[in-house]
């Protein structure tokens, strides 16, 4: 079915407490930064599992909701870039997850697709194993990854089409197209949305059945200031 | 007297050959491009999402959609091409990046590495570090022999939080060239006029001597 059309504020409102969420994004080059202020602003949603590469900036993206004390717990492969998560990490405020970048992309990905699981040599043999099973394959440890779904989705396109439709723009594309596909209601934001038609099939990087809401973005990294860390 | 960094910098550049597929860390492996032979193009990966990137913009027209996984702007050249997080590691974990080089923390004498958490320390990131260092095809560390502090940097066992097992193939430091093989570590070049004295000196790990 077609995505609706609807406003940041109403989309946003959809996610519940104690939901689990995806942000896209790696830093805040393709973060769904006009959805991320409709949840720090116009939701009220609590104990929230949020799943993103990073957990924002000090007062910026992801780093407003983990002030509001909201996250109830993270899972990433960067903290460092926020060390308000970092502190908060350590100090028990969040419970947390960290998993190498490509785990984190491929356990997504795996959600999205079906995968119940995989096996991965990296991090066999770390700390980051975590206590999952590891197994020898053809020579080569390797460590059982589940994968990641969520309830809902936050991602951010450069185009979009009326049905949902989504095409990415360069390095800001990263973690947005495995995340349209991995949740239960993905919510897209674009920063253009054409006519249906409007996008060559074979320019679509998310065909419109992974996405159920589309919002204008109205925010650009540039629009978004924080702590100026 | 030459920065030590592009010490390590101009001999890692040795270490690429024309046309191959490499993932540059952050720190002295960004400086690897000014040093590389006019004969030698290399097509730079990096982890985020992009294969075939150009030197740093000039301040005020960076694309803030085009950076790198330092978080970096860069520029792109032609034929380049964009994907998505999930693709780009499997690139990487599927043994498509031909080379990686990266910094350590401390590496093992059996190539064991550790670069991604000083224990007590403030960071909680691993990045894609795990997965270059698993995935790529080879994996050269540049890294100063020794830590601030004086202490060996190349160790008989590390004792800071693994990145992967028995994973690097080469180490240059400001002062030599160690290769990673089955039966332990090989010096196999001195650099910048340092002697076997000063190697020994500052190397915690056994290693026989193959210089040439």
């Amino acid at each position: 079915m077609a995505a609706t059309r609807t406003t940041a504020a109403e989309a946003i409102r959809e996610v519940p407490d104690g939901a689990t969420v995806m942000v896209g994004g790696f830093g805040l080059v393709g973060a769904p930064l006009t959805l991320i202020d409709a949840l720090v602003h116009e939701s009220a949603a609590r104990d929230l599992t949020i799943i993103s590469n990073n957990i924002g900036e000090p007062g910026r993206g992801l780093g407003l909701l983990l002030r509001q004390g909201r996250i109830r717990k993270a899972i990433a492969s960067f903290f460092t870039s926020n060390p308000e998560a970092v502190e908060a990490a350590m100090a028990g405020a969040i419970a947390y997850e960290l998993l190498p970048q490509g785990t984190l992309a491929e356990a997504i990905r795996a959600g999205g697709a079906g995968i119940r699981g995989f096996y991965t040599p990296v991090g066999a043999g770390t700390e980051l194993a975590g206590g999952r099973e590891e197994r020898v394959i053809d020579g080569v440890p390797c460590v059982l990854m589940a994968p990641l779904r969520a309830d809902v989705a936050l991602v951010r396109a450069e185009w979009a089409d009326a049905l949902g439709n989504l095409r990415y723009r360069l390095s800001a594309q990263n973690f947005n197209p495995a995340m349209a596909s991995a949740a239960a209601l993905t919510i897209a934001e674009a920063v253009e949305v054409l006519p249906v038609g409007g996008l060559e099939p074979e320019s679509v990087h998310t065909p419109h059945l992974h996405v159920d809401r589309l919002v204008d973005a109205t925010l650009a990294i540039g629009d978004v200031h924080g702590d100026g860390a | 007297m030459t920065d030590p960094r592009d010490v390590i910098a101009r001999r890692a550049a040795l270490e690429l050959a024309h046309g191959e597929v490499v993932n540059l860390g952050i720190g002295i492996p960004n400086r690897i491009p000014a040093f590389l032979a006019p004969d030698v193009d290399v097509v730079l990966h990096t982890e985020n999402g992009l294969l075939g990137i150009g030197p740093r913009p000039a301040a005020g027209v960076e694309d803030p959609d085009l950076i790198d996984a330092g978080k970096q702007p860069v520029t792109l050249l032609p034929g380049a091409a964009a994907f998505d997080s999930a693709a780009s590691f499997a690139m990487i974990r599927g043994g498509h990046v031909d080379a990686v080089v990266l910094g350590a923390l401390q590496v093992s004498e059996r190539g064991d590495i550790a670069n991604w958490q000083v224990p007590g320390g403030k960071a909680l990131g691993v990045g894609g570090a795990m997965d270059l260092v698993t995935g790529a095809r080879r994996v050269i560390v540049t890294m100063t022999a020794t830590t601030p502090e004086g202490a060996p940097k190349l160790v008989a066992e590390c004792t800071l939080p693994l990145t992967a097992r028995a994973a690097v193939s080469c180490v240059i430091t400001e002062h030599a060239v160690f290769r990673v093989e089955a039966a332990g570590l090989a010096l196999v070049e001195l650099l910048d006029g340092a002697t076997e004295d000063v190697v020994a000196a500052e190397t915690g790990a056994r290693y026989r001597l193959a210089l040439a």
